[in-house]
C-alpha cells in the first residue's frame, strides 16, 4: 500500500463524528470576515459601515495575486468594519455582518454550465473571483495554484482525501455525500491546468469513501482512486506526492515543477459551486467535535461564524465545569492552533473545532534529550531533529540553520514520539522563526 | 467592561503518545527479570541482596546529586538509576563483597552519569563505567567465580578462561551454557533468559536489532576467523585461522556468543540510548565496532572477556558515529 517514510499513529477518534451527516447550522445572528484568512496579501475592503450586502456580494477584493477576494456570507448591514479578535491571537481587521435573516442572493457570478468547453482562463478567474483557498487548513489561495508558468507542464492532480488529522471527518462526509460533485471540481481543476491524470488519494482508514469514490470514477477517463496506508501526516502535500507518486520533492521546489497539483477534496467541491452554480465560497463544512463536546457533529457553517456559536449547537461544552475544558482548538489536534477566546470566526480554511479536557492533554517540559532520536526515526522530512532541537535549547542558531530547519514542516510527529515529553515541535518553530529572522538581519546589513 | 476569562493556548501538537522515559526505562526492567531469578537459582540468594544493594545505591546516589545540582527529581531518571543498578550487578561475580557493591554503584551513577550532567549527558555506560571501576580496584574479587550448583562454592574458572586457556576439554556442553549453570557475572551466564528479555525489548520497540544483530554477527564472525589462536604461557600469541573446535573451527561460535557478557553487552548495555548511536546505520557501525573489539580482546587481549570494554571504547566513538550518519533530508535527490 502507498505510503510515506516516517510517522505516527495517533488514536483517531473519528467514531465521535464519523456517521454524523453534514447538516447546516443554523444561521448566525452576525458573521465577522477577517480579511486575512489565507496566505498573501489581505483583502481590501470595498464596502463600508452601514452598507447592506447581499449573500456571495464581494466585500473585500484582493490585495495582491496571491490573495483572494472575500463575500458575504449573509445578508444584511455591515455593523463594523475593525480589529476584531482573530483565531491567530491576534486583533485583525475584520468585516462584521449583522444577519437580516433573508440570505437573498447577490447573484454576481454567472453559472459556467458547459465547463467541459470552457477557456482555461475563464474557469481559472471564476475559482479566484469566487474566492477559494486551499481548504485542507493552508488557506493558499487557488487560482494561483491553477496558474503554472507556461514552461511548468502538469500532468497529474492529485485530489487529498487523506485527512490524517484525528478527530476531523468533514472531508470524509464530503466524499461520502457529495462525490460526484467533488468529482467534477476535480475535472475543472484538470482542465484549468491541461492535465491528462487524476488521483484520488484516500487513507484506507476510510473503506466507504474509498468504494464510493471508486464508483462515481469508473465512468470518467484518467481518473483512479488510490488507497493510502493510514498513517499521520499522509494528507501533507510532501508526503502525499510520495506516497501516490512515489516522487520526493526536493528543497524549496514547487510541485508544480514535478507536474502535479495538489488539491483537497473540499477545494474541489467549492470549485465545483463556484462554476456551475455560480455560488462564491460563502460555506464549508466544518467537524465540531472532542472528548469536551457534549454532541459531537459535522455542521456546513457560513464562513465568518463565531465559533461560540457553534460549539453551542453541539450541545455545547459537555460537563458543568468550564475548567474541564483544557484547550479549544481550532483545526486538529496535531497542528491546529488552540484559542484563547471563542469568539472568533470560522475562517475558509478552518476544518474543525476541537475541544480536549485538561486530562486529554499532556503537558510538555524542557527534561533532558535521552537520544533515543525516536523524533528523527519518525520525522517524514528526515531531519536530525533531536540534534536541532538541542542546537535551538542552546541558540546555536547557526547549527539549527545547517541541520536544515527550515525544512521542518510542523507535522508534530517528534512532539507526539518524544519520551522525554520535549516540546519539540515548538523548538522546531522556534528555530526556523530565528533561522528567518537572522537572514533578514544579514540580508539588511548587507 | 470587565476583561473576559481567556482560554490557555500552546502550541501544537496539542496531543502526544502517553509512553515517556519512566515506561521505557519500566520495559527494560521487566525484560532484566528473568535473567535476574535465572541468577538467584543458580547463585542463591546472595544474588537478590546484592542487587537490591546496588538498585537502593544507586537510587540514593541518583537523588542526592540530583538535589544537590539543584534539579528536580524525575520520574524517568530514578527508573534509569534503577536499571544502572541492576546492569552493573549483573557484570559482577557472585562472590564480590556487599561493600564492593555500593562503591560500584556510586562510582557509576556519580562519576558514569552525573559527572557528564545526569541523564542524557553521559558519553559513558554507567554501568559498564562501575563495573570498570572495581575491575581495576579490586581484580582479585572481581575474578573469583563460583561454580552453580556445588553445594561448597568452589572457585573455578569461566568457559572463557578455559578457551583463553585452550583448555577445550574442561568446557561444558552448549546446553549447559545456554541455560547458564557455568561460572561467570551474575546476570551474563543465561543465554537463554537474557534472550527472553530482549525479545520482550524488540517486540515493545524499545530496543531495535541493528546494535545487537551487529555485535553478535560480527564477534561470530570474528572468532570463528580467528578462533585457533591461543598464547602459550607467557609466549607471544600463535594466530590460526578457522581452526578453533569441530568442523571448519564453527564450534567457537556458540561458545563465545553464549558464554561471557556478549549478549548481555549486545542486548541491554550496546543498546542504552544515550550512549549509542542515533541512526539505524549508526547503530550497525557501533555494533560492528563493538563485535569486533570483544573479539580481539578475547583472542588476543590480556583478559578472556572483552565486552565490557569493547562498549566503553565504543562509546567514545559516538559524537564521530553520529556525526558520520546524519538522516538523509526528505528530498535530498533532485528529480527526474
Amino acid at each position: 500500500m502507498a505510503t510515506f517514510r516516517g510517522g505516527i499513529h495517533p488514536a483517531p477518534h473519528k467514531d465521535l463524528t464519523d456517521e454524523r451527516a453534514l447538516d447546516s447550522a443554523a444561521p448566525p445572528a452576525l458573521v465577522r470576515i477577517p480579511l486575512q484568512q489565507h496566505i498573501g496579501a489581505p483583502a481590501k475592503p470595498v464596502v463600508k459601515k452601514g452598507d447592506a450586502v447581499k449573500v456571495g456580494q464581494t466585500i473585500a477584493e484582493p490585495g495582491g495575486f496571491v490573495s483572494v477576494p472575500h463575500h458575504a456570507t449573509v445578508s444584511g448591514t455591515v455593523k463594523a468594519i475593525k480589529e476584531l479578535p482573530h483565531p491567530s491571537g491576534r486583533n485583525l481587521t475584520a468585516i462584521e455582518i449583522a444577519n437580516d435573516g433573508a440570505d437573498t442572493p447577490a447573484d454576481e457570478l454567472e453559472p459556467i454550465r458547459d465547463w467541459p468547453n470552457a477557456d482555461p482562463t475563464l474557469l481559472r478567474d471564476r475559482v479566484r473571483d469566487a474566492g477559494i483557498v486551499g481548504l485542507g487548513g493552508a488557506a493558499f489561495p487557488t487560482h494561483v495554484k491553477l496558474s503554472p508558468p507556461d514552461d511548468k507542464p502538469i500532468h497529474t492532480v492529485i485530489l487529498n482525501g487523506a485527512e490524517c488529522e484525528p478527530y476531523l471527518t468533514c472531508d470524509h462526509r464530503l466524499m461520502l455525500e457529495a462525490p460526484d460533485a467533488i468529482l467534477v471540481g476535480a475535472q475543472i481543476v484538470r482542465r484549468c491546468l491541461g492535465a491528462k491524470r487524476i488521483i484520488v488519494a484516500i487513507e484506507d482508514n476510510k473503506p466507504r469513501a474509498l468504494d464510493i469514490m471508486r464508483r462515481n470514477a469508473r465512468s470518467l477517463d484518467d481518473v483512479e482512486v488510490l488507497g493510502l496506508r493510514n498513517k499521520y501526516p499522509q494528507g501533507s502535500e510532501l508526503q502525499l506526492m510520495k506516497a501516490a507518486l512515489d516522487v520526493e520533492l526536493p528543497k524549496s521546489r514547487l510541485p508544480m515543477e514535478a507536474g502535479v497539483v495538489v488539491q483537497n477534496v473540499g477545494t474541489a467541491l467549492a470549485i465545483y459551486e463556484a462554476v456551475i452554480a455560480g455560488r462564491p465560497l460563502v460555506e464549508r463544512a466544518v467537524t465540531i467535535t472532542g472528548p469536551a463536546i457534549a454532541a459531537p457533529r459535522n455542521l456546513r457553517v457560513r464562513i465568518g461564524t463565531l465559533c461560540t456559536d457553534l460549539i453551542e449547537q453541539a450541545g455545547g461544552i459537555a460537563g458543568d465545569v468550564a475548567d474541564e475544558v483544557g484547550r479549544i482548538i481550532l483545526g486538529g489536534p496535531m497542528t491546529g492552533l488552540a484559542l484563547s477566546t471563542t469568539d472568533v470566526p470560522v475562517m475558509k480554511g478552518t476544518s474543525g473545532i476541537l475541544a480536549l479536557r485538561r486530562g486529554d492533554l499532556v503537558d510538555y517540559e524542557l527534561n533532558a534529550c535521552i537520544r533515543c532520536a525516536k523524533c528523527e526515526t519518525h520525522c517524514p522530512a528526515r531531519l536530525a531533529t533531536a540534534r536541532i532541537g538541542l542546537a535551538v535549547e542552546l541558540d546555536n542558531i547557526e547549527r539549527a540553520e545547517r541541520l536544515e530547519v527550515l525544512q521542518c514542516i510542523e507535522c508534530g510527529c517528534c512532539s507526539y514520539v518524544c519520551p522525554a515529553r520535549r516540546p519539540m515541535t515548538h523548538l522546531m518553530r522556534v528555530g526556523k522563526s530565528k533561522v528567518l529572522r537572522e537572514r533578514a538581519r544579514r540580508k539588511a546589513s548587507g | 467592561m470587565a476583561e473576559p476569562k481567556l482560554l490557555s493556548v500552546s502550541s501544537s501538537p496539542h496531543v502526544r503518545t502517553r509512553e515517556d522515559v519512566g515506561h521505557t526505562m519500566r520495559d527494560v526492567i521487566i525484560a532484566l527479570v528473568p535473567a535476574l531469578v535465572g541468577s538467584i537459582i543458580f547463585f542463591g540468594t546472595r544474588v537478590a541482596m546484592l542487587t537490591s544493594i546496588a538498585c537502593l545505591t544507586a537510587l540514593a546516589t541518583e537523588i542526592a546529586l540530583v538535589l544537590w545540582r539543584g534539579r528536580t527529581v524525575d520520574r524517568g531518571a530514578v527508573k534509569s538509576a534503577l536499571v544502572t543498578g541492576i546492569l552493573m550487578t549483573f557484570c559482577l561475580s557472585p562472590l564480590v563483597p556487599w561493600w564492593m557493591v555500593i562503591i560500584g554503584a556510586v562510582v557509576g551513577i556519580g562519576l558514569g552519569k552525573h559527572a557528564f550532567g545526569g541523564l542524557g549527558h553521559n558519553v559513558f555506560n554507567p554501568a559498564l563505567v562501575g563495573r570498570a571501576f572495581l575491575m581495576s580496584a579490586y581484580m582479585g574479587p572481581m575474578t573469583t567465580w563460583d561454580i552453580p550448583r556445588k553445594v561448597d562454592a568452589l572457585t573455578g574458572a569461566t568457559p572463557l578462561a578455559h578457551m583463553k586457556a585452550a583448555a577445550y576439554d574442561k568446557l561444558p556442553d552448549l546446553w549447559t551454557l545456554a541455560i547458564g549453570k557455568i561460572g561467570g557475572c551474575i546476570g551474563e551466564t543465561s543465554a537463554i533468559l537474557l534472550l527472553v528479555g530482549a525479545a520482550y525489548l524488540l517486540i515493545r520497540k524499545v530496543i531495535s536489532w541493528h546494535v545487537p544483530a551487529a555485535y553478535l554477527g560480527t564477534l561470530a564472525l570474528f572468532v570463528w576467523i580467528f578462533g585457533g589462536t591461543y598464547k602459550p604461557e607467557g609466549g607471544k600469541a600463535v594466530v590460526r585461522f578457522f581452526d578453533g573446535i569441530g568442523p571448519a573451527g564453527l564450534g567457537v561460535i556458540p561458545i563465545h556468543l553464549l558464554a561471557g557478557g556478549a549478549i548481555l553487552g549486545a542486548c541491554y548495555m550496546a543498546t542504552d540510548y544515550v550512549t549509542s548511536p542515533m541512526t539505524r546505520t549508526g547503530m550497525l557501525i557501533f555494533g560492528v565496532g563493538c563485535g569486533l573489539l570483544t573479539g580481539v580482546i578475547r583472542i588476543f587481549g590480556g583478559y578472556p572477556e572483552g565486552a565490557s570494554y569493547a562498549i566503553l571504547l565504543m562509546n567514545m566513538t559516538v559524537p564521530l558515529i553520529d556525526r558520520a550518519t546524519m538522516p538523509r533530508l526528505f528530498g535530498a535527490k533532485a528529480l527526474k
